[in-house]
């Protein structure tokens, strides 16, 4: 059980890398397509609602193995640039976390970009503020506060499905923990030791969104 | 489309059988996790100390821990466990449990623990003084249960667990990782055979949509059924 720590500590920042990189990348995704699905137009609408839906509505393990496996098999992308990156599957993993947190995080920003009072947008008009300026500077600060409890659902989310990534040969936390109990057929203590470390982390999300929570509050 | 013929020559028989396999896993995981959130609820909503850290515990480290690390222990760790138990009533033979059972199991704990908590929620909203009016009224404790608390607490819970369903839908995909044969198995089996997994993995991607499409279009219509009157 003691032996195993050491390992299993290594390996959680692979993990760590991942969820990092990808909340990166998906809350950019995410606030493209919030914005996107609050377009009029219905075209770019219907669009961005579709994108959420089947990336909301399919398992995660389906889109790395598309990804990972599937896009390897158009001859075109292989001449391309793109395959320097796709035949990776550290990155493969992260477009696949990416795309799928940038569905939820849309889904989170349009509904809290849809509960700021209208009132707010109006005093700012009425005040002569350019609709940049009260999208930087109204719109965005209130819409962060409001998405604060759902986002930090979300993280622990993928936080969980970075696991996956182990389904593609990396080894990360949950690898490693495979990988040792493969080994030596002890599923208990090592399910204990990679657990906690799980769970830390997500205490650790927890409090911090907690925390801000309270500093954002109004 | 001849990759999708029915008979020898395609993968549609497969993949529909394989279909129905997803659909058993997620309806037998579902039940079980009624059956853990029925033992848990309780003890959440438990004045006694000691029950509630059980109830919490439950809930806290089944949410913060990976899917995958709980399907590999009940993978690697059930039958070890049959077998410890078989052994204090000294049966000593190699016990071993298929990959339904354990899958259905596995993915039943999870699922049981946002039961849980979404059961929780919804007892706590009961207003307060439906609890006071059955006891003034000298209603027996389970028929309160039955009469007053259950048929209230199902309008608030089923839109959640409708997303409780459909994590429980998107998780069987896990299992695949065991060998039971559900649809991302299949796909799995049918991509490594015919060099083309970009046509079997969208294919299964559109399988889950179907499924969790049919799946909302039957929740909302309970939905309606349960919120008459209101």
């Amino acid at each position: 059980m003691i032996n195993s720590f050491p390992k299993l500590l290594s390996a959680t920042l692979i993990t760590l890398k991942l969820l990092s990189a990808s909340l990166f990348f998906g809350l950019f995704i995410g606030l493209l397509f919030a914005i996107l699905r609050m377009n009029k137009n219905p075209i770019i609408n219907k669009f961005a609602y579709g994108y959420s839906y089947v990336f909301r509505g399919t398992p995660l393990l389906v889109q790395i193995f598309i990804i990972y496996f599937g896009l390897g098999q158009i001859e075109y992308l292989r001449s391309t640039m793109l395959w320097v990156i796709l035949k990776e599957p550290y990155w493969c993993a992260i477009i696949a976390f990416a795309l799928n947190t940038g569905a939820y995080t849309s889904e989170i920003l349009r509904s809290a970009f849809q509960t700021i009072k209208p009132g707010f947008i109006e005093a700012g008009k009425s005040l002569g503020i350019s609709n940049k300026i009260i999208f930087y500077k109204i719109q965005i600060p209130i819409a962060i506060r409001q998405s604060l409890p759902a986002y930090g659902n979300e993280i622990i989310l993928m936080l969980k499905g970075t696991s996956l990534a182990s389904t593609v040969t990396l080894m990360d936390l949950t690898g490693v923990a495979k990988y040792i109990i493969s080994t030596t057929f002890k599923p208990i203590e090592v399910f204990i030791v990679a657990g906690s470390i799980y769970l830390f982390m997500t205490f650790l999300v927890h409090s911090t969104i907690k925390y801000l929570e309270r500093k954002f509050s109004y | 489309m001849e990759l999708l013929a029915f008979g020898k020559t395609g993968w549609g028989d497969e993949l529909f059988y394989a279909t129905l396999m997803t659909l058993a896993v997620s309806v037998t995981a579902m039940l079980i996790g009624f059956f853990f959130a029925l033992i848990f609820t309780p003890l959440k909503l438990s004045k006694n100390k000691f029950l509630n850290l059980i109830g919490n515990c439950y809930t806290t480290v089944i949410r913060g821990v990976p899917e995958l690390l709980v399907i590999y222990l009940f993978f690697f760790g059930g039958s070890g466990a049959i077998m410890y138990v078989a052994s204090i009533f000294g049966y000593f033979e190699y016990i071993e449990i298929n990959a339904f059972i354990t899958g259905s199991f596995a993915i039943g704990i999870i699922s049981g623990a946002y039961s849980t908590e979404v059961f929780r929620g919804a007892i706590q909203s009961i207003d307060r003084g439906q609890f006071e009016a059955s006891k003034v009224l000298g209603i027996k404790k389970h028929i309160q249960f039955y009469k007053v608390v259950l048929p209230q607490m199902l309008r608030l819970a089923i839109p959640n667990l409708s997303n409780v369903w459909q994590i429980t839908l998107k998780d069987t995909s896990l299992i695949s990782v065991t060998g039971l044969v559900e649809i991302m198995r299949q796909s799995y089996i049918a991509a490594g055979s015919t060099r083309d997994p970009l046509f079997f993995y969208s294919f299964a991607a559109v399988l889950y949509l179907l499924l969790t499409y049919l799946s909302m279009k039957f929740i909302n219509k309970l939905e309606v059924k349960y919120s008459r009157g209101y």
